[in-house]
């Protein structure tokens, strides 16, 4: 998986907790919770949606990770190139 | 049929929280089952039907109103936790309501959906507490209230550090009070907070069709996610082993084992399920409870000239006194519902008129009475609540005005909140002690609804999904 398709995960997952945000200009390098409104509850429902569709688990010393786009995907590719079996 | 005889979780009660916990863990993969004593889900927030008529029990209005936009709210915190789209419970905004104080509501402030409205009210009709009224509203912004830790603090004593004049003063806790205190004559700062922001900063809504657009919506939701529900079958004991609950024995005599228990039935209510093999249950705590005057109009209340208040907050005494009565019930204070006068949009207006008057009540001046008298006394005190309420609204034309355009009547008492909900006392807001990190003598019982403390309907789905989330979802 690329960096590109993995931060795109993540916005289908924003996309469907908090469909009240505007997803078409998100910068990949700011926090998400500066550019829209995502409280823990939400990114709790980040994590738990990437193990239901995806099969990742995220432990939550690492929640950290998920701040940006570019972070996620920094943290999220390796695991999913694990999952599929790509090195 | 569901003949599981395992869940990763059992939930007790089909009401708003129940669901709302269901509808999570379902969500999320967890095998859930949700058994209800009653034939209908909803318990406080409920309806039922007398000749082919549907009368909601509970919700007046849905608090914590925010437009589309508005986000950070606890209605969009639940929208997006239960993956509901706002269009699907269709809200539509109240026209005003009025809190109105004195023998005849002299003594009038009225709100909407527009905090600035309230704000010029207060201001104008309390100059000299502008200043203070701003402050508290600062204070109420800034609060921590979702907080499931705070220490407990008095509202009555931080009101009054910004409000300094006590009929301001009761007149902000009569409404605040009526939607949401267990508690008589104060309340937790916190509760406070949260019942500030859910009628004052944000507002009133209803559904045009009322509270069961609300329970159709959570029961799609639970049944698409995989959530499972018995209904008329009820729980009547929690066996408990090494301080877990190790199973739940049903009303039928089956018996249910499940990882995790929450219950919504209440906090005490929940002990006397563990306590069940006890030779004596714990009695519960003095609570408060209500009556409820329903009538319905064969015309639109405007045409009684009744079209625009949609909820009317009354008290006709010095001070506004929030206590469980001495006598069957207090008619002094009250709420009047007329669900009618919200905006349905252009010419859509409800089949029919409903007025309907809350007031105080004492469940054991109730709960004992034979049936005679009970009935008897039912159609005195509704003569009476109506008698006083109607004080509070304008004129009518006539005495009899009312009573001409009556087509039928209804009223609940408490008697009949404790035969239907299965809550001691006929409480509607709980026992006065809230259990904010829902925890039980059990590890693996939890409790959520009106015990855990978020408070409204809006607060009723918060808790069950935030007492999922802490508690099961993650934990992983």
């Amino acid at each position: 998986m690329t960096k590109d398709e993995c931060k795109q995960v993540v916005l289908d997952i924003i996309a469907d907790i908090a469909p009240d945000e505007d997803l078409s200009n998100v910068k990949p390098e700011v926090r998400l919770r500066d550019q829209m409104q995502l409280d823990s509850m939400d990114f709790l429902d980040i994590v738990m949606e990437l193990r239901k569709r995806h099969g990742i688990e995220v432990p939550e010393k690492d929640y950290q990770q998920l701040a940006s786009l570019d972070s996620c995907a920094e943290y999220l590719t390796p695991k999913f190139d694990a999952l599929t079996g790509k090195s | 049929m569901n003949t599981r005889s395992h869940y990763d979780v059992a939930i007790i009660g089909a009401g708003m929280s129940g669901l709302a916990a269901g509808i999570r863990l379902a969500h999320f993969g967890k095998k859930v089952c949700i058994f209800e004593r009653h034939n209908a889900v909803g318990g406080l927030n409920s309806f039922y039907s007398i000749a082919g008529r549907k009368f909601d029990v509970g919700l007046h209005a849905m608090t914590n109103f925010v437009r589309p936009g508005v986000k950070g709210t606890p209605l969009g915190k639940l929208l997006r936790q239960l993956r509901i789209d706002r269009d699907e419970f269709a809200l539509c905004e109240q026209k005003q309501s009025r809190i109105a104080f004195g023998p005849r509501g002299e003594c009038s402030l009225r709100f909407t959906n527009d905090f600035a409205v309230f704000e010029s009210e207060v201001v104008a009709a309390f100059p000299a507490q502008a200043d203070g009224f701003r402050r508290l509203v600062a204070a109420v912004r800034t609060f921590d209230d979702v907080s499931l830790d705070a220490a407990p603090m008095s509202a009555r004593e931080a009101v009054r550090r910004h409000v300094s004049d006590p009929l301001l003063e009761d007149m902000l806790f009569c409404p605040l009070m009526y939607y949401g205190s267990a508690t008589e004559r104060d309340m937790e700062f916190g509760q406070f907070v949260i019942m500030f922001k859910a009628l004052f900063l944000e507002g009133f809504a209803r559904p045009f069709e009322g509270v069961r657009v609300v329970l159709r919506v959570l029961l799609a939701k639970y049944r698409a996610a995989g959530g499972e529900r018995r209904m008329k079958c009820g729980v009547k004991k929690i066996s408990a082993h090494a301080g877990r609950a190790s199973a739940i024995l049903l009303d039928s005599g089956d018996e249910i084992t499940a990882d995790h228990v929450i219950s919504s039935i209440g906090a005490p209510e929940t002990d006397r399920l563990v306590a069940a093999s006890a030779s004596e249950p714990p009695t519960a705590a003095p609570t408060l409870s209500f009556v409820e005057t329903i009538s319905i109009l064969d015309r639109q209340p405007a045409e009684l000239g009744w079209g625009s208040d949609t909820i009317v907050f009354y008290n006709d005494s010095s001070r506004f006194d929030y206590v469980r009565p001495t006598e069957q019930v207090d008619p002094r204070s009250g709420v009047i519902c007329i669900p009618n006068n919200f905006d349905y949009g252009a010419g859509r207006v409800l089949p029919e008129g409903i007025f309907r008057v809350t007031c105080l009540a004492n469940y054991d001046r109730w709960a004992t009475l034979p049936e005679a008298d009970y009935q008897a006394d039912k159609s005195r005190w509704f003569a009476e609540v109506q008698r006083s309420a109607r004080r509070f609204l304008p004129p009518l034309a006539s005495d009899d005005a009312l009573a001409a355009a009556t087509l039928t009547t209804d009223m609940f008492t408490p008697r009949t909140i404790a035969k239907f909900t299965g809550h001691l006392g006929g409480a509607i807001y709980g026992a006065t002690t809230k259990h904010r990190q829902g925890r039980t003598s059990l590890d693996n019982l939890y409790l959520c609804g009106t015990d855990q403390g978020f408070l409204g309907i809006v607060g009723a789905m918060l808790s069950g999904i935030s007492m999922a989330n802490y508690h099961i979802l993650q934990k992983g």
